[in-house]
Parts: structure tokens; sequence; C-alpha cells
């Protein structure tokens, strides 16, 4: 059967089969604009928050002029939103899934607490209290997805435990003690290794920012090149359909959380170089923040659906806000009234993306 | 038949709390032989075929490949013995491309240092390979083979799952209702493909509530009824009438039909 072969009837009404028509459907391009565009938002799901980012940018540069539209002041927003935007790679993995994750924040603390307090109490060398860092991340996050994809639990419920968990751990663990910047800068510098920065004219990125960047290029990669991130998109979209394909769902969901705490620790990494010391009170509410650039960015929440890449401009839109409403000497509430709007905007511009597939 | 079958079931029992939906259920599938499976709604086809292709363990029985009992966890198993199931549902992912549903979970990736490190997907290999199913079933009038699945059209949808199977089955291909949701001409298409896939020596199972067309292709019939097969029957020595009697119980069988 290399060419479609004609028909041959076997009964009766299929005789008139070879008399039929043989033009390939074609279906009528005449679209209204806005349909146009529908159909291009859903083709491009990051396209919104690009759009939204680049308008913002315009207009507080018009209201602010080069108080804002300067290499520094963007970059500095840059350096804002580099915490929210490598933890909003975790949440966009998980979120992708359908799921949520309410302990990135949590996990993130507790991890910077770890490669301190491993660093100063125990006098562990450094980078071995950083790998243990990074080994409590995992492991949380791998917690989190047995709990998940084995015991069948609701993600928001596990990791609305898990936060709580990792939270009162960092407490107890940490007695509430910070490690002063000082010291660190002393005795175990690479710990604010992510606080070091370029200067490029009067642009300053810091590593952090840098680390987030090639973060999201890196898992954009994964998801769009790789089989692990077309199972992401599989299992999100309809898990029973991409098991019965030949995706093994119950894995696949384990391996996401755990990379969700894998991401989570280097976010605590970075945490210490931005704020300088090592706090169990810092990012408190990073776990909100993730979530608000990954549906400002235009992921659904339904999951299958969108770009970390959307994640990233959703989470700078929340920067240029803060930064631009902060220079305009407006109330600091204008900012969160806004992004709230833009919180529910985003879901209702999503539910009318999604009908151009209907 | 002096042949031994290629894959049985015997004894398959599958309780869901009270109801009993396979009831010490045989099945027997010959090499190169295209099996149709019919009964009534609720008779247990689905629990068998779900049982065949690894989507459901029984909770008794025992199933053998060859001659050599196999025990499926997971589709995934059944796929790796060469068994190709195409669902009533379909189990397509509607936000991936056709060419991504095609090679879900058995991707293709570059070859050399970007498909073994980087872990790189041949995209460009995939999306020949299926738009080469998609011709060979002549099923297709789609000019993208990289838009979403959820814009396909239900036959269309089914065409590409039929594609799925056909493409990968080594040993046995199973389809479920594979002509429910297809128009006159697709279905004639599904069918020619079906015979296609027997010529090259691959047995098949087909599930139909459509008389006609498992009474053209099928080589035996089995029939599903309460749980259980009640006979298999050669569509030469019985009507059609007969069959649908059978299924219903408006009829028992007086000689027993090999």
């Amino acid at each position: 059967m290399s060419e479609p072969t004609a028909a041959v009837p076997h009964h009766d009404y299929e005789k008139v089969i070879k008399d039929s028509s043989k033009e390939v459907a074609s279906f009528e391009t005449k679209r209204t604009a806005l349909q146009k565009l529908q159909n291009f938002l859903h083709t491009s799901p990051s396209a919104v928050s690009l759009i939204v980012l680049v308008v913002s940018v315009t207009v507080f540069g018009l209201l602010l002029g080069s108080k804002f539209f300067s290499a520094f002041s963007l970059s500095l927003i840059l350096q804002q939103v580099a915490i929210t935007g490598i933890v909003g790679a975790a949440q966009s993995l998980v979120i992708m899934t359908a799921g949520i994750d309410l302990s990135v924040g949590a996990i993130m603390v507790l991890s910077s607490v770890i490669m301190g307090q491993f660093t100063f109490r125990y006098g562990l060398p450094v980078e071995l209290a950083i790998l243990c860092g990074f080994v409590t991340g995992a492991a949380c996050g791998f917690i989190n997805g047995i709990l998940v994809s084995r015991m069948k639990l609701p993600p928001f419920i596990v990791t609305l435990g898990m936060w709580q968990i990792v939270l009162a751990s960092n407490f107890l663990y940490s007695s509430n003690e910070t490690i002063p910047s000082q010291q660190i800068q002393a005795d175990a510098p690479i710990l604010q290794f992510f606080g070091n920065n370029i200067r490029l004219g009067g642009a300053v990125l810091t590593y952090g920012v840098v680390a987030m960047v090639l973060l999201v290029a890196l898992l954009w990669y994964v998801m769009n090149h790789t089989a692990w991130g077309r199972h992401l998109y599989a299992v999100g979209d309809d898990p029973e359909a991409a098991e019965l394909a030949g995706v093994n769902v119950g894995r696949m969901l384990t391996s996401v959380y755990t990379l969700s705490g894998l991401i989570c620790a280097l976010a605590g990494w970075a945490l210490i170089g931005r704020i300088g010391s090592v706090s169990p009170t810092a990012g408190q509410f990073a776990n909100i923040e993730s979530i608000t650039a990954v549906v400002i960015g235009g992921i659904s929440l339904f999951g299958g659906r969108g770009s970390v890449l959307g994640m990233l401009f959703g989470a700078l839109i929340v920067g240029v806000f803060s930064l631009g409403l902060r220079l305009l000497g407006t109330d600091v509430q204008w900012t969160y009234l806004l992004i709230g709007v833009l919180i529910i905007v985003a879901v209702a511009v999503d539910q009318w993306i999604r009908k151009a597939a209907r | 038949m002096a042949q031994e079958p290629i894959l049985t079931a015997r004894g398959l029992i599958k309780r869901y709390g009270r109801v009993t939906a396979l009831n010490n259920a045989d099945f027997d599938l010959m090499p190169g032989e295209i099996l149709a499976v019919i009964g009534d709604n609720g008779a247990g086809k689905s629990s068998l075929i779900k049982a065949l292709s690894g989507a459901i363990r029984p909770d008794e029985g025992e199933i053998r490949m060859n001659g050599q009992p196999v025990s499926f966890s997971s589709p995934m198993d059944a796929r790796k013995s060469g068994i190709e199931t195409v669902y009533q549902t379909l189990a397509l992912s509607p936000a991936l491309s056709i060419a991504d549903n095609m090679f879900l979970g058995r991707e293709i990736r570059m070859s050399g240092f970007m498909g073994s490190v980087l872990r790189k997907l041949d995209h460009k290999a995939m999306e020949r390979v299926a738009r080469e199913k998609l011709s060979e079933l002549g099923l297709m009038t789609i000019q993208n083979i990289n838009q979403a699945v959820e814009t396909l059209s239900g036959g269309q949808r089914q065409g590409v799952a039929v594609a799925r199977a056909a493409a990968f089955g080594s040993k046995v291909i199973i389809l479920d209702e594979p002509t429910a949701a297809l128009g006159v001409k697709e279905s004639r298409k599904v069918l020619e493909l079906i015979q296609s896939v027997r010529s090259r020596g691959i047995p098949i199972v087909l599930i139909s509530h459509n008389m006609p067309h498992v009474f053209e292709v099928a080589d035996r019939i089995h029939i599903h009824r309460l749980g259980r097969r009640l006979a298999v029957i050669n569509p030469k020595d019985y009507s059609m009438s007969d069959a649908v009697a059978l299924m219903t119980g408006a009829k028992t069988l007086t000689n027993e039909a090999a």
C-alpha cells in the first residue's frame, strides 16, 4: 500500500465511492483579524506575555524617561526577578503537569540554610555543603513526587503540607539564626558566587541573572527538543492517554517534582548571593511570586500548555511594574493591585485562547 | 488447525468491586488471522482487550504469547512484546503534533553527540516517517504534520492512532472500534489497511459493532457474552443475524463450532 489504492467496494452502498470528489479538504481562510490573533496566540503561548512586557516597558519608559529607560534600571529589574525566575522555572515544570508546588520557597530557604550551616556549624568544605543543599532540595522534591505519583494525593495538598514541614524544619534546624554576610565573605565566598557581577556599560548583571537566563534557555531546549520534554506536555495534557501511549506517567511526575526541588536548591544558593547572608526568614513569598510569574506568563494551570519563556516574561512583567511604579512614586499597594488584575486577565486570556482549538 | 496460537488467555477474571467484568474468559489468536471480537455492550470486550494489551492486570488467569506465560504490568510491557493497541479513546495527546503523538514513548534521537549527550530529538526523521505512514494509510488530507492533534477531525484523529499502531505493531495489532468515528470512505481505507497488515503476516484483533465490516474481514469471530467467550464461529458458516442472536442470547449454539 505505498499508493493509496482505489477503494474496492465490498458493499452495495460503497459502490458510489469511486465517483466521489478527490479534492483535498481546504478550509476558508476568511477569518476576522480577531480570530487570526486568537489562532496566533494559540500556537505561540508565550506571545501574550511578551507583548505585555514590551508594552509595559514602553509605557514606563515614556512616563519616566531615562530614569527608567537606562541600562542600569533595566538590569536592576533583572536582578530583582532572578530568584523569582529560577523558582518560577521549577514551578513551570510542575504546573505543566497540571500540578502545583507550594513548597518551592520553603525548599529554597532550607537548601540555603543547609549550605550555610553545614559550612559554618560543622566545618564542612563549602563545596560539600553546597552539594548537601542540592541533595536536600532534590530529596524534598522527590518526596513530593512520590506522594503525588504513587500515593495519588492531590499536588496542592502534598505541597501545602510539605511547605509547612520544610519551613518548620528550617526554623528548628537553624534556631532562627542568620549567618552574617561578612562572615561568609571572609570564610566561604563561594556561597555568594551568584552575587558576583558582570558590568556591561551601565548594566549590572549578577551571576544570578545569568544563571536564571541559562536555566530558562536549558529548560526551553529540554521541553521542546527532548523526549522528556514531549512527555511532560503529554502528561499534563491527558495523563491517561499518555500512559496508554507508552509514557511512564508515575516516573515522569516523580522526576518533575524532584527536578523542581533541585532547581529550588539552586535558587537557594542564588538567594545567598542576592542578600549576602544566610537567613532562614528570607524568600517567604517565593511560592506565590513564582505562581504569579507562571500564570502571567501564560502557562495553563490545567497543564500541558505554555512555555517556560512565558514564565520568564511573566516574572519580568512583575519586575517592570514594581520598579516602574516605585519610580513614579505611587503607593506600593498599587503594584499589588495591578499584579492582581494582571493575574486574572492572564487566566481570562488563556481561556479565550483555548477556544481557538474548538 | 495444527498451528499453535500466538496469543492465548485462559481463565481471565477481572472484578471491579462487585461487578465482574471478566468471568473465566478464554481467548485464542492464531498467527496471521483476523479475529473479530463481538459482544453486547457490557459483555466485557473492553476488559478483555485491556488485559491483553497491558492496560489492566487481570485478578486471575494466564496470558501466553507464543506459548510463554507473559505478565503485562503496563501498556509499555505489551508494546515491548510487539502488541500494539488502538484504544477507543485513541490515547492521543491533543496539544502535541501528529508526529509527536506517533512517536510518543519511542522518539527518534539525533545520531552522534547531539543525540547521545544532548538527547536532542530528530524532529525531521520523525516527521518524515509519520508522513510516510499516513500516506500509506491514504486516510489523511493533512497539509501540516506539525499541526496539533486537537485541530484534527475525529476521523483524522482515528487515522493517526491506527497509523501509529500499524507502524509499530510487530506481533499483534489490537483495534478497538477502529471505524466507529469514520465515514464510509475512511472506513474502507481502514479495512484495507487491516487486510494489508494481515498480508504482512501480523495477526489482528478487531473489536467492532459493525457486522458488515466484521463479516467482511474476519477469519474467525469470537463472541463474548456475560464476561466470557461464548463461542468462536467461522463467518462463512453463520449469518450476521445468527451472530447477533448469539451475542444477545436470543439463540444458543447447538453444535460446538471450532
